[in-house]
């Protein structure tokens, strides 16, 4: 079933016509997703790549019937475009862009409570779910369908992590990438709720890094509600306190957000952590070769109904 | 971005903030004459570096004359001030700030930052004003007020009666400290802060409140909108080689150790860090080449962390998703040609046209370490800096 992107995820990519979104639009059609229109604003009325493009995501939507946009827009004009998928209702979009203005960031944040829209990032490399749908610039050669899911802030550190498992024959059901900024759309929590509740993720690997405590409060609520299990590595525990560590989000401040602190955090909820991050895949080959019979019994217990049901049995079928 | 106390200052005195009157010097005889244009029967001598902590590292000092002020600026230019914040090593003092002295009731602390979890701007005070406001959030968390201020309504006035009540203070000031809230906000927003702090905000013997001190760190995302803040940034605050790093949008970091690492992606780059540490080494430095790396930029990326001399080993780490491994490999050649590479380099990559960049590494007749993943690589790498020590 995998999280938020699936098979009949209908994208639109805004910036289609760009550089950058022209060469990540093709590779997303290369593996199979669903591109259904371009945004490029003055370009409307034209075909991209074989894709309609439209001059504002309203029109597209109407056009297309889009379920989600990715946004391939240049930091400084970033938060206009997500402000737009927002006033169009787009129910998902993910911003890829890195280093938008922190202040534009609170005014999104504003827009999106009470909004029909789910953003994922900014500064993400975006979400997949192997063998239905890429919305994003990860490679997606080295995923493999199956049943962990994944979610990290860090873009290159998660094709680490997910190459790894697929090197060892264990598949995802979803990655997910939330972005390394310190304001973001959606956070850890929300997406251990979504993994928890995804039949087809029967374990969850969280990756997360210094700054923030995001990491504390997904780990706390692993700890009442969540039965998978899940392997839990934090980047920089060798990072010096006060310097922003590449990603704006990715800082030590007043003595908090360090990797220590998240660790006792994820221990204290029952988390398998790593301290190195060349045994994350190892790790949770070992954890569910361990928790194989717990992982289907906690499957099993649960009664699939209503779409999700329906979905799953044809799956299975 | 950071900027010196007297450059805050004169921005929030631009919003209507008061501050002490004042004027920076950059010699002994100007310290003079501008304590002579003061003529307050105090003026305080305040030390301009990027880094707290300057009171008790003697870096501000009171005086009653205009020839004691000079005396001391002159005593200050050109010394090294360490501070708790500056490190071992010290700041080298280059510009004084000659002010007022004020007459002193009460000192408060006032700050803006945009916090993640309300994910809006919060104005925090506390009664304890010239502390450090992290450690009385340790030892005291309920003596610090916290109001977010949503972007829908912006500051209002409620949120100035909040704060001026929550801390005590008479009827009048918790009046006045509307307007001056209200002026920090909107410098706040207006010069896109992502931090500006007054610690101390004074309360005077005459019942005014002033910006007693002031820092202001730019959020570097939104320096675009304000090229004119460009002339307010200090180079010599800065590290020479990330200075010079920024210039080719790499993102590097100094550190102690030995061996320097290139990476692409912050969160990857922050791992090579602690896989070589877990093995046993010390990193050189952070860098994150970026997802786009293109020769060019790993060219100047190796120049960089070879600058370093303390770089006994140099670990390249890179999982290739737009940035391919073959084209990285080229660049990785011709920088070790052209630069004349003496230090071990060990390569790890993965990742897209992963093989192609492997033949080209291998057939350059170079001694290149090729690694067989992260751990291997940190182990490698970590033997040949021990090695070569």
């Amino acid at each position: 079933m995998s999280i938020l992107v699936d098979k009949n995820t209908r994208v639109i990519v805004q910036g289609l016509t760009g550089r950058e979104g022209s060469f990540h639009a093709q590779q997303m059609i290369d593996y199979g997703t669903k591109i259904v229109a371009g945004v490029t604003p003055g370009k409307g009325g034209t075909k991209h790549l074989g894709v309609p493009v439209f001059n504002t995501i309203a029109e597209a939507m109407a056009e297309t019937k889009g379920n989600a946009a990715l946004a391939f827009v240049p930091p400084a004009f970033a938060a206009d475009a997500i402000l737009e998928d927002i006033d169009a209702g787009v129910p998902f979009v993910a911003s890829i862009a890195e280093g938008i203005p922190v202040l534009d960031m609170v005014r999104v944040a504003a827009a999106l409570r009470g909004s029909q829209t789910r953003l994922l990032g900014p500064n993400c490399p975006g979400i997949i779910s192997p063998g239905q749908c890429k919305l994003g610039i990860m490679p997606g050669f080295i995923h493999k369908r199956g049943n962990v899911g994944v979610v990290s802030r860090s873009g290159t550190l998660t094709y680490e992590a997910v190459g790894q498992l697929t090197g060892l024959g264990i598949g995802q059901s979803t990655c997910v990438g939330i972005g390394g900024d310190p304001i973001i759309g959606t956070t850890f929590l929300d997406v251990i709720r979504m993994f928890n509740d995804d039949p087809e993720t029967h374990a969850i690997v969280m990756i997360g890094e210094i700054g923030g405590n995001a990491e504390e409060v997904a780990a706390e609520f692993i700890r009442k509600n969540v039965k998978k299990p899940v392997v839990g590595f934090i980047a920089g525990q060798t990072a010096p306190p006060g310097r922003r560590m590449g990603h704006a989000g990715a800082i030590i401040s007043g003595g908090q957000g360090t990797a220590k602190e998240k660790y006792a955090a994820l221990r204290a909820a029952g988390i398998h952590t790593v301290e190195s991050p060349a045994e994350i895949g190892a790790t949770m080959a070992r954890v569910i070769g361990k928790s194989k019979s717990t992982s289907r019994a906690v499957v099993a217990s649960r009664k699939p109904s209503g779409k999700a049901g329906k979905r799953l049995a044809r799956r299975r079928k | 971005m950071k900027i010196h106390e007297y450059q805050a200052k004169s921005l929030l005195a631009k919003f209507g903030v008061p501050v002490p009157r004042g004027e920076v010097v950059f010699k002994r005889e100007d310290a003079r004459a501008a304590a002579e244009r003061l003529g307050a029967p105090i003026v305080v001598v305040k030390a301009q570096i990027h880094a707290g902590g300057r009171g008790k590292a003697g870096g501000v000092k009171l005086v009653k004359s205009p020839d004691e002020a000079a005396s001391i600026a002159g005593n200050m230019l050109g010394m090294k001030l360490v501070t708790a914040q500056t490190g071992p090593e010290g700041r080298i003092v280059r510009r004084v700030l000659i002010e007022e002295g004020l007459d002193i009731k009460r000192e408060l602390y006032l700050s803006i930052v945009v916090d993640r979890v309300a994910r809006a701007p919060v104005l925090m005070a506390s009664a304890a004003g010239g502390m450090e406001i992290e450690e009385v959030a340790k030892e005291r968390p309920e003596a610090i007020l916290r109001e977010p201020i949503r972007p829908e309504t912006g500051f209002q006035p409620y949120h100035a009666r909040k704060v001026g009540f929550g801390l005590d203070l008479p009827v009048a000031l918790a009046n006045a400290a509307t307007p001056f809230l209200q002026s920090l906000y909107r410098a706040f927003l207006e010069i896109d802060a992502s931090l500006l702090e007054i610690n101390p905000c004074v309360i005077t013997g005459d019942g005014r409140l002033v910006a007693l001190d002031a820092k202001i760190n730019f959020d570097d995302n939104a320096l675009y909108r304000h090229p004119e803040f460009q002339e307010m940034r200090d180079l010599d605050e800065e590290t020479p080689l990330e200075l010079e790093a920024s210039k080719f949008r790499l993102n590097y970091i100094k550190l102690d150790g030995t061996i320097a690492c290139m990476v692409n992606g912050a969160g990857l780059a922050m791992a090579t860090m602690d896989i070589i540490k877990l093995n046993g080494g010390n990193p050189a430095n952070f860098m994150d080449v970026g997802g786009d790396a293109s020769e060019a930029r790993v060219k100047n990326a190796f120049r960089i962390l070879l600058s370093d001399p303390n770089v006994k080993a140099v670990f390249v780490n890179v999982f290739g998703g737009i940035l391919r491994c073959d084209m990285l490999a080229s660049g990785i050649v011709n920088s070790a040609k052209e630069l004349n590479i003496k230090v071990p380099v060990v390569v790890r990559m993965e990742g897209t046209n992963v093989e192609k960049g492997k033949e080209i590494l291998r057939g350059s007749g170079l001694n290149f370490t090729v690694a067989n993943g992260m751990k291997d690589g940190a182990e490698k790498v970590v033997a040949l800096a021990g090695a070569a020590r």
